[in-house]
């Protein structure tokens, strides 16, 4: 059994239900593998953690394709305080879906390739190797839809795609949530919509409708009806 | 291949755990017969740290919770989809019908809406309004008792109406209006579409000790891990047991028919083991099938004999046929006014706060049955798919669309809870034409003969859908929204969802008095053979525009109660 293999199988045999990528997963210890295999549980069946742990243990991207991801992700989304793409893990994200979703496959390679072939043409350099300046040029010949087509041009769909699985990369991972300002997945009590938002649009409870609403404070009491269905707790 | 039998005979078998097993799991089991649960799929428990997925974030997920693995994202608790590896289902023509299962203990009621509707009076006589389709042999007043006792033994959220057709019961306190929600109550009244809280089997008030109150995570489509909404396992099966039940669970055992005797009474089932894929028999005194509509259906038309030789309780060739499925269609609509909103956990319960119940008059109309409003949005939990075509809004502002840099960060949080959307789902007409049966060259891996389908729409239909969507724009205008997209022509069917994407299949095994018409009678028994009986959807004659599990929970206690009855009498 190869190293690759027989690191598989034990995480297998360890009910492990995924671990994080690393661009050279068979370089790297057991104990890290270990220390970060807990980072993806989320209640699979055996069958789809296994199917995770596949698509991880393999790698689509050729590292120098990873880095043009790199650049371009961090050209769609730039680094600023509230979080980077590398923060958000979005290279990794991008990576997996590729295995996730197959049908990426040819579209991202595809595209890459291309912008590798423009840069090459007009700046002699691959895209990496650009100057930001020219690498801005190229963006904008593919960051704008054209409103009145039926259908985009393939380097606007490819950014498109590109720009789709940048941001919601980013809007997933936890400094993208806490940018966003998403303050739910906790437990607590709805109370309805807090009066100044109320006020701000405009907007009031009316109170006969109010009435039919749960009270916070009586949330632990035990229901009790009368004949009719009022509820009298 | 030697089938493996068992020497112990059940009182009852009990084919599959979803709403209709479940119940009558409960039912029997409290009542101290000797119950054998048979599910195809897993055992599942959502309070399992290692199957839950509640309260877990979007980075848990390498996908983010695309849908790739499952079909509503892969923190929903389905165990199951549109289609499931192995088990194909084929479609006759270019007929097209999306069946979508679950194979784990509780079935879908895992991860169902938890939208909870009783029939009206209306609803069980609909013929006689508009001489279409046929009648229950039964009415609500036969059914409310078991409506009134489900609503107390399982709990369901909403309010007294005093609306005839959309009946009181006994509700806990509803949750207040979203801020969306808001708009769209706005809008429906500017309309003269009535709107009230919605009716979700979400425990809101205590409702015994065993389960967990509410704690508004938005996330019922999960599963509750303190077990606060209706699923099968935690609030029927799991309880039959603690209750000191006489219940076996043979989970991951697929039955594939009903046995017989020499005088053609069932005496048990069939089935496959799935881990050592061997076949067994399994003896008792009455079968209760309860895999869903379909499924049971397929059960029953594979299980062919001499004296039974289109399948059981099938002399009536109805088995299959009337299939029907709720009618949908959705829109979109952006509302300015909810852009750059002030944030707050807004997750709620797991569903729609507030519905439209129908509420025209169909004679008006130029379509027979009627159809509810269901809305959703909100600042919801991001997933997959969130920043995806992150200001294609910009084109209704007058600016931009595409780019890239930090501006586009700017663009989705000024977006972030600003579409809403409305769901129409409506009554369609149980029609012969549309059925399922047995597709002869076809198998399952289990070697099981499976099922095709052959439905289509009619203009009943169509036209309803076409309301819809002008009920929307008009709804979506009157709350200051801009309605996204055009709504769908002709030639989409005016945006009809193809059958079966409401996932309320019904009709299959059909009830009534006359057996020639009809496959089951009012106690949705075969009228075949009668220790065999049929507690999903399947006996619905017709199912309103009101979603199907509240009334088959509350048919499968009758129907228990029933069961229950004749064994004390000797009958059975
Ligand atoms: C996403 C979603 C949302 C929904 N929302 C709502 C809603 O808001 N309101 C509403 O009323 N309804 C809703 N429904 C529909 C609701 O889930 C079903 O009506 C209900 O679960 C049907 O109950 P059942 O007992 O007939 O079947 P199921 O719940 O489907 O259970 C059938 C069980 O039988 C098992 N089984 C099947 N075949 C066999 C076999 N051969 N041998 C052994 N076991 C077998 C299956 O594995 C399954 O566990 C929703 C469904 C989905 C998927
Ligand atoms: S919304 Fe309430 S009932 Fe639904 S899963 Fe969350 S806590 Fe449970």
């Amino acid at each position: 059994m190869d190293r690759r293999e027989s690191l598989k199988s034990m995480i297998l045999g360890s009910m492990a239900v995924g671990l994080t990528l690393e661009s050279c997963v068979t370089e790297t210890a057991p104990e890290v593998i270990e220390d970060k295999i807990w980072k993806y549980t989320y209640g699979r069946t055996p069958k789809e953690a296994a199917f995770d742990e596949d698509l991880l243990l393999d790698q689509f991207f050729e590292d120098q394709e990873l880095q043009i991801i790199k650049t371009l992700a961090n050209l769609i989304l730039p680094p600023n305080e509230q979080g980077t793409i590398e923060q958000a893990g979005v290279v990794e994200f991008i990576e997996f879906m590729a295995k996730d979703v197959p049908e990426f496959q040819v579209k991202i390679r595809g595209g890459l390739m291309w912008m590798n072939g423009y840069c090459n043409t007009h700046y002699q350099a691959t895209f990496v190797n650009c100057t930001e300046v020219q690498q801005k040029e190229l963006l904008d010949k593919m960051a704008f839809p054209d409103m009145e087509a039926e259908e985009q041009v393939q380097e606007v769909q490819f950014f498109s795609l590109m720009r789709n699985l940048v941001l919601t990369g980013y809007f997933t991972s936890e400094v993208g949530i806490k940018e966003l300002d998403y303050k739910g997945n906790m437990p607590n009590v709805w109370d309805g919509v807090p009066q100044d938002v109320l006020e701000a649009h405009g907007m009031s409870y009316d109170a006969e409708w109010l009435a039919k609403c749960l009270d916070p404070d009586t949330i632990g009491d035990m229901a009790q009806w009368d004949n009719e269905g009022n509820l009298i707790s | 291949m030697q089938i493996i039998e068992s020497q112990k005979i059940y009182d009852v078998i009990i084919v599959g755990s979803g709403a209709g097993g479940g119940m009558a799991t409960k039912v029997l089991a409290d009542a101290g017969l000797k119950v054998a649960v048979m599910e195809a799929g897993p055992f599942f428990d959502p309070a399992n740290p290692e199957q839950r997925t509640q309260l877990k974030w979007p980075y848990e997920s390498p996908r983010r919770g695309a849908g790739t693995q499952r079909d509503f994202g892969e923190f929903d608790a389905a165990y199951g989809g549109w289609n499931i590896e192995g088990e194909p289902y084929n479609n006759i023509g270019d007929t097209k019908f999306d069946w979508f299962r679950s194979r784990m203990l509780g079935g879908r009621t895992n991860h169902w809406g938890r939208i909870s509707l009783r029939f009206g009076p209306n609803d069980f006589k609909a013929k006689d309004r508009d001489g279409l389709g046929d009648n229950w042999p039964i009415g609500y007043e036969d059914v409310k008792p078991y409506y009134d006792k489900v609503d107390k033994l399982i709990g369901v959220f909403g309010s007294n109406e005093k609306r005839y057709n959309d009946p009181d019961g006994f509700f806990l306190p509803a949750p207040k209006p979203r801020l969306h929600e808001l708009y769209y109550i706005k809008g429906a009244k500017k309309s003269n579409v009535d709107v009230i809280p919605s009716r979700l089997s979400i425990l809101t008030k205590r409702i015994n000790n065993d389960r967990g109150v509410c704690f508004f995570c938005g996330q019922c489509n999960r599963s509750c891990s303190v077990y606060a909404d209706f699923s099968s396992g935690s609030c029927l099966i799991f309880p039959a047991q603690k209750n000191g039940g006489q219940v076996d669970l043979f989970v991951n055992s697929m039955v594939s028919e009903v046995t017989i005797d020499e005088h053609g009474k069932a005496n048990g089932v069939k089935y496959i083991n799935k881990e050592d894929r061997q076949q067994y028999t399994l003896k008792s005194k009455i079968v209760v099938l309860a895999a869903s509509a379909c499924s049971s259906a397929r059960i029953l038309l594979n299980s062919k004999s001499e004296k039974h030789p289109n399948g059981l309780g099938n002399s009536s060739g109805l088995i299959g046929k009337y299939l029907h499925d709720s009618t949908g269609t959705d829109r979109a609509i952006f509302v300015p006014e909810l852009m750059n909103r002030k944030r707050y956990n807004e997750d709620g319960v797991g569903g729609l706060h507030v519905y439209s119940p129908w509420w025209l008059d169909n004679k008006k109309l130029d379509f027979p049955r009627g159809y509810h409003i269901e809305v959703w949005g909100g600042l919801g939990m991001p997933g997959y798919g969130t920043g995806f075509n992150p200001n294609d809004l910009n084109k209704h502002l007058g600016l931009t669309v595409g780019g890239y840099g930090n501006g586009l960060r700017e663009d989705v949080k000024k977006f972030y809870g600003s579409v809403l959307g409305m769901s129409g789902r409506g009554e369609s007409i149980a029609r012969k034409e549309n059925y399922c049966e047995i597709d002869p060259t076809t198998v399952d891996e289990f070697g099981i003969p499976v099922l095709r389908f052959n439905y289509s729409w009619s203009d009943f239909e169509r036209k309803q859908a076409k309301h819809m969507h002008q009920t929307f724009e008009e709804i979506g205008h009157n709350m200051g929204g801009i309605v996204l997209g055009d709504a769908p022509g002709k030639d989409k069917d005016y945006g009809l969802l193809n059958p079966g994407r409401i996932i309320h299949e019904v009709g299959t095994t059909r009830m009534g008095s006359d057996p020639k018409t009809s496959v089951v009678n009012e106690f949705e028994r075969l009228h075949d053979v009668d220790n065999v009986f049929v507690v999903d959807a399947g006996p619905f004659v017709s199912q309103a525009d009101k979603n199907p599990t509240w009334t088959i929970l509350a048919l499968a206690w009758r129907t228990s109660d029933f069961i229950i009855e004749e064994l004390k009498k000797q009958n059975l």
